[in-house]
This record gives C-alpha cells, sequence and structure tokens, in this order.
C-alpha cells in the first residue's frame, strides 16, 4: 500500500498516459491554420512542434490544452475525449508558455504556493528543484526584480513541482542562456525517461535520446 | 484511468482560499489599486455638499443618493482591474488549466476584491454620512444595504470584467455592460436609505437586496467562468 502512493504510483500513472488527435481543424479568422492533423503520442515520446513564426504552433498548443474551440476533430486523452474529462486533463498536465503566468510583486515561493494548490504535487523536495534550476539565492525577491531568463527559469520549476504526466511547453528556450537551454533538455529527457509525454514548440532543432514526433505546421 | 490522481488532488475549498488569498497579497503590496477608488468614492462625497451648499434640509433629501451612486462608480472604476493583470502575465491560463473548479477560482478572485474594495468602501461611509446630517440609526441600514449592494455589484461586475478582458481600455464597455444588472441595486439601496430617513416601511428593500445577492452568489460565479474561457480564447 505504502510502496504504491511514494514511489511506483508516480510512475505508474505516466505509463498509461497517451495523448492522440485526429482530424484536427483550426481557423483563425480568415485564415486556416491546419487542417486534418493527426498525432499519436505514447509514453516516453516527445512531440515537435514546428513551423515558422504564426504558422499556428501556439494556437495548435492551446487547442491541445483544451484553451481553444477546434473548428473540426478531437482531441484524446487515454483514449477518452478531453472534452469529456476537462478536469481530469488539466489535472495531468503542466503548461509552460511565453508569458510565465508569475506575479511580479510576490516573491518566488509566495508565487509557487499558489500554484501548489492548482496540481498534484510531485515529492521531490522543493529546496532541491530551486538548487538546480540555479534560483535558490532569489527566493526572497519579488520575481519582478529577476531578469526575463531567471523569471524563465522559476517557470520552469512548476513542471517540476507538479506531478504530471504531460509537459505543455511553449518555446521553452526563451530568454535562456546555453547553461539553460541544456538544462530544459535534461529536465525534458528526465521526464521523457520516467514515461511522461511531452509536447514541445520551437524553431529551433532539438536533439534527444527519446522518440522524437514531429509535426510541420 | 490514471492511479490514484483524485488522492492527490488539492480539496476543492483549498483553491478557493488560495485565491482569496494571493489576491489580498498582491493589494496589500500594491494599495494604489485598493486606495484609487476609495478616494474616489469619499471625494465624490465630500465634494457635493460643497457645491450644492450648507443647507442641512437639502442634504439630509440628497444624501442617501449621492452615497449610493458614488459606490457604484467607485466599484464599476475598481472592477476594470479584476482579471486584466492576470490575463497579462499569464496566470489566467494557469487559473484556466488547473484541476480546480473555475467557478470557484472566480468566486475566489471577486470574494477578494469585495474584501479590498467593497468592504472598506462600506467601513468609510459612516464617516461620510455625517456630511450630510444622517442620523446615527439610518446610518446602520445605509451601512447594511451598502454591504448588500457591494456584494451584488463585485458578483456582477465580474461578469463584465470576464468578458471584456481581452480588449484594452475597457471600462465604458464595461459600465455599459453591467448597469442594467446593477440599477436595481441602486434603486433598492438608495431607496431603502431614503425610506428608513422617513420612518417608512425599509425591511423590504433589504431582504429583496438580500435575495438579489444570494442570487448573484449561486449564478455570477458560473457566468463568470463561463466568460473568462470566452475570452481567453
Amino acid at each position: 500500500m505504502f510502496i504504491r502512493e511514494s514511489s511506483i504510483g508516480t510512475e505508474c500513472k505516466a505509463l498509461t498516459a497517451k495523448l492522440s488527435a485526429n482530424g484536427l481543424t483550426l481557423v483563425r479568422g480568415e485564415r486556416c491554420l491546419f487542417e486534418g492533423l493527426e498525432f499519436a503520442l505514447n509514453p516516453g515520446e516527445l512531440l515537435l512542434l514546428e513551423g515558422q513564426n504564426g504558422s499556428g504552433k501556439t494556437s495548435l498548443m492551446r487547442a491541445i490544452a483544451g484553451m481553444l474551440s477546434l473548428e473540426d476533430g478531437e482531441i484524446f486523452w487515454n483514449g477518452e475525449p478531453v472534452l469529456r474529462q476537462r478536469q481530469v486533463f488539466h489535472g495531468s498536465l503542466v503548461w509552460l508558455a511565453h508569458e510565465t503566468g508569475l506575479k511580479g510583486d510576490l516573491t518566488l515561493v509566495e508565487n509557487l504556493e499558489f500554484e501548489r494548490v492548482l496540481r498534484p504535487q510531485s515529492t521531490r523536495d522543493a529546496a532541491d528543484i530551486f538548487e538546480r534550476l540555479g534560483i535558490a539565492r532569489l527566493q526572497r525577491l519579488p520575481v519582478r526584480f529577476l531578469s526575463a531568463g531567471q523569471q524563465r527559469r522559476v517557470a520552469l520549476s512548476r513542471m517540476l513541482l507538479a506531478d504530471v504526466a504531460l509537459w505543455l511547453l511553449d518555446e521553452p528556450f526563451t530568454n535562456l542562456d546555453r547553461d539553460g537551454r541544456e538544462l530544459v533538455i535534461e529536465l525534458v529527457e528526465e521526464h521523457l525517461a520516467s514515461g511522461g509525454l511531452c509536447v514541445l514548440a520551437g524553431h529551433q532543432d532539438v536533439e534527444l535520446a527519446a522518440t522524437i514526433r514531429k509535426v510541420c505546421l | 484511468m490514471m492511479n490514484g490522481s483524485t488522492a492527490q488532488q488539492p480539496g476543492l475549498l483549498s483553491g478557493l482560499i488560495a485565491t482569496i488569498r494571493r489576491d489580498l497579497l498582491l493589494a496589500w503590496k500594491r494599495p494604489g489599486d485598493v486606495l484609487n477608488p476609495l478616494f474616489f468614492f469619499a471625494m465624490v462625497c465630500t465634494l457635493f455638499p460643497l457645491a450644492v451648499g450648507p443647507s442641512a434640509e437639502q442634504l439630509k433629501f440628497s444624501g442617501p443618493g449621492v452615497l449610493w451612486v458614488a459606490a457604484l462608480l467607485a466599484t464599476l472604476l475598481s472592477l476594470n482591474s479584476l482579471f486584466v493583470s492576470d490575463f497579462e502575465d499569464g496566470s489566467l491560463d494557469q487559473l484556466l488549466l488547473s484541476p480546480q473548479p473555475l467557478p470557484l477560482l472566480a468566486l475566489g478572485k471577486t470574494i477578494a476584491h469585495w474584501l479590498s474594495s467593497g468592504l472598506p468602501l462600506v467601513l468609510i461611509s459612516p464617516l461620510l454620512a455625517m456630511t450630510y446630517h444622517m442620523p446615527a440609526d439610518i446610518v446602520g441600514v445605509m451601512m447594511l444595504t451598502l454591504t448588500l449592494g457591494t456584494i451584488c455589484l463585485s458578483l456582477l461586475g465580474a461578469i463584465g470584467a470576464a468578458l471584456t478582458v481581452g480588449l484594452h481600455r475597457s471600462t465604458a464597455l464595461l459600465s455599459l455592460l453591467i448597469l442594467p444588472l446593477a440599477m436595481p441595486v441602486l434603486l433598492l439601496g438608495a431607496n431603502t436609505v431614503s425610506l428608513a430617513a422617513a420612518n417608512d416601511m425599509y425591511l423590504t428593500g433589504i431582504w429583496a437586496l438580500g435575495a438579489y445577492a444570494v442570487l448573484a452568489l449561486s449564478l455570477a460565479p458560473y457566468a463568470t467562468a463561463a466568460a473568462l474561457r470566452i475570452s481567453n480564447e
């Protein structure tokens, strides 16, 4: 009983997770961004969304998260349509977008304290996570005093603090230095190795040890 | 289905409480946003007697109306910023993507808004009522109606604020959207205080305001949540 709760529980969760979509069509204004788009993502795999600026990467990402309504098509989480189990689906994803979603007036700890209630918590130690992301000494400062790259690192800690199977990362490398980029790739690799799923939008090539599926927009 | 996912989820009320706590903390760290509408309220209420003249009879007669109109406008002024900063820094996305029910989170934000804008307004109103020669027992009635009224206005205003969150400089549109719903609150509130001042039956007004507040409390969070989903597309 206890063992299942602590260690194996999290792995089982990730291993059964599956994200798929078929016939996705999205029209914004007069423009059709994509039509009949399909993908299937198994545990330990990364979905890379490629495309030029304005090609609809972020829109597709928002559609996957359920924030944009699609013209046609459906997205499935574990074989069930996402729209019919929104709460379960939202409880198993973490979202990292261009805007960091942090309150400038609050400190890092106050920001994350609030987010703790939004998602299932991982058993990882918060202090270790801050240390690893290189933000441990910034804990007492209001977030608006941090540089753009530092703020992005704070936002990254959201992925480690939550114990979820699906990471949705929209341009995660923005504003990060070389160490930061490597760190993101390392974190994604670890997440995938433990059976998690990841959707990543970006224009650079990503080299990973895991299976990468690509969607070109 | 995912193993044990429900066991790990935080409880329902924790989301509500955390939202209230965070927004109050933000209001504490940025007091300007809270004080602006309050100053506006105080200024309108103190300037009016100066412009109209010191006749006690006239001030007694117009007092309830002026206080109520000023309270309504001050609340409308403060509503605009309810969701805008969350929208701009991306934390609205995080709220929308949380497994917590969105109506509860929206209610949490609304409660925090009332605590930081409606409640201070009610608390300073007795001071301002003195300018209008309002007797002490009427001041009690006025505070009660203002309490119920600002609760209604915060709840209804949250719907409008959610609908206009993606638009820039939308204060006028927000006011226009909310006014039809806010009008009964103003009429009931101001008239109840006037009736109380004339020693007439005023309890009906208070019951009606209370009923309106309960109705808003039970329906507005759902409307606000739906509006947030639509305007964040």
